[in-house]
């Protein structure tokens, strides 16, 4: 396998105007992700976490340094990169297989349309939508539109998928579900993840590698490797590593959140 | 609540109506009004019947065909405006004082100007119809534009869209919703406005109806003339409502 990196950050700054002056959001981040990994970014909450994924998706340019893809410059969004966002976006007025078809009918898809059916057929059932195929998204749950939304995604087939808090507005029954379905979809199909959470167990659960962002301006304070190999399973909770992993994540970001409150009380001042 | 049979359900539909009848006829015969000033629903309906065999049909006519026409024209400018304003944050903050100055003034207010402009024939009618349609539509129309949250076109630029891509098959959708919205709104004002316009030296139409009914003093005309505007505007909405529920059963909330 080739070691050269496919997402690179390259000593990234983002600055985004306001009144009182340009605001730094994003200060010198440099990481390198290979083929394969799936790399979480944890930090508090308004850090600049979501910049980084913006920067990746092409929503977001650097103010300074560069984003390379397999060692081009982002350019702006593309159906190379899958985007899942917390608040999902699955198209209401579509039902459940014209989500799943909507990039697939793009200009920008190159699949033969002979085989849209069965790409459609084969992300239903995996995401357990099947029944649902003529549904609007109103008639489904939470986590129902978040799986849509994942299918909706992977019907283009990206070799990126980006996510950010993709689960965070789901109940905890419902999330430890998806998660353990985006493990499994991710053993059948093998793609590049960057994921933005603020669950320190969900990093550890999912992840090859751990990136602890400090409060803003961020800056990757720590990253920190996951000893658990794939395919995973719920066992790796009773792990004694898992705990110390965690202890040790939690310590972090605990702290970049009270560097954070003590920006807010000098900026209050 | 517990699905009502058919019967029940149409029994309901009428109660209110029955019950405005009777309050009607109880006023009448109570002694407290004086019988001249308020005709009996039986004589309104008479009235009704002998006018449909003499002007009234032509009189609906007209007046629904300038509706038609002033809503027509207001909702088919007012889209493309609203549309514009309520994507392009930047221009609403400069034009939503002037919208909000014309959407003010009473379209009542205007008609010795478009006398003058105008004159009094079909013209003028229209564009007064135009006038309400179109500030009544334009609000609603960029109101709904507004809140349409950008998440479903950055979907979609992920997903590979181009520009004319996401215009097509994620703006319009979301757009046809605040359309019909738009129109039944531009219709309801019309229609309040009807009267009004017709007021200018009409020859035809429910506003001249009423007009040449006043002159004379002939209440029950007047009243044929009124429930008449009422039934023909309910009979608009529920038709657009139907047609609403068709077209954009996809979303939340029905109309």
């Amino acid at each position: 396998m080739s070691t050269e990196p496919r997402i690179r950050f390259d000593d990234v700054v983002v600055e985004f105007p306001t009144a009182q002056g340009p605001m730094r959001v994003l200060d010198g981040v440099s990481l390198d992700i290979r083929q394969g990994e799936f790399v979480s970014i944890i930090g508090p909450s308004g850090c600049g976490k979501t910049t980084l994924m913006n920067l990746l998706a092409g929503f977001v340019q650097p103010s300074r340094g560069q984003v390379l893809l397999d060692g081009r410059p982002v350019a702006g969004p593309g159906p190379d990169r899958g985007v899942i966002f917390q608040e999902y976006g699955v198209f209401p007025w579509l039902t459940v297989r014209q989500n799943i078809a909507f990039g697939l009918r793009l200009g920008a898809n190159r699949t033969p349309k002979a085989g849209h059916a069965a790409i459609i057929e084969r992300y239903m059932r995996l995401m357990g939508l099947a029944d649902f195929a003529e549904h609007h998204p109103k008639h489904l749950s939470g986590g129902m539109r978040q799986r849509l939304a994942l299918a909706r995604a992977y019907a283009v087939r990206p070799q990126f998928l980006l996510m950010d808090e993709p689960f965070g507005a789901l109940d905890a029954q419902t999330r430890s579900a998806m998660q353990d379905l985006l493990l499994e979809v991710l053993q059948a199909e093998d793609k590049t993840v960057l994921l933005i959470t603020h669950s320190v167990d969900e990093a550890i659960y999912l992840s090859s590698r751990i990136v602890v962002v400090t409060a803003r301006p961020a800056r990757i304070r720590t990253v920190i490797d996951v000893p658990f190999g794939y395919p995973r399973g719920e066992s790796v909770h009773e792990d004694p590593r898992f705990a110390q992993l965690r202890a040790q994540i939690r310590e972090l970001v605990m702290q970049e959140y009270a560097a954070q409150s003590r920006q807010q009380v000098r900026l209050s001042d | 609540m517990p699905r009502s049979s058919a019967p029940r359900r149409i029994a309901l539909i009428l109660l209110p109506w029955l019950v405005l009848v009777a309050l009607w006829y109880g006023l009448r015969y109570s002694g407290l009004v004086n019988p001249a000033l308020v005709p009996a629903p039986h004589e309104v309906a008479t009235r009704f019947v002998a006018l449909m065999g003499d002007r009234l049909p032509m009189d609906i006519l007209m007046s629904t065909q300038r509706v038609f026409i002033g809503v027509a024209l207001g909702t088919l400018v007012a889209v493309p405006v609203g549309f514009c304003l309520g994507w392009y944050r930047g221009v609403r903050t400069f034009i939503d004082p002037v919208i909000n100055f014309f959407r003010a003034l009473p379209p009542i207010a205007l008609i010795p100007l478009v006398i003058v402009y105008f004159g009094i024939g079909e013209v003028a009618k229209t564009v007064i119809l135009f006038y309400a349609s179109f500030f009544a539509g334009v609000i609603v129309m960029y109101e709904g534009i507004a809140q349409i949250s950008p998440i479903y076109v950055r979907v979609a630029r992920t997903l590979g869209a181009t520009d004319l891509e996401i215009f097509a098959r994620v703006i319009v959708p979301l757009t046809v919703p605040h359309i019909l919205t738009a129109v039944r709104v531009a219709l309801g004002v019309a229609w309040a406005t009807l009267v009004a316009s017709e007021l200018i030296a009409a020859q035809q139409g429910l506003g001249a109806l009423i007009q040449n009914a006043s002159a004379f003093f002939q209440l029950d005309i007047i009243y044929v003339g009124i429930i008449c505007i009422g039934f023909i505007a309910l009979a608009m909405d529920l038709l657009l409502r139907a047609a609403t529920r068709r077209l954009v059963a996809w979303q939340d909330r029905l109309a």
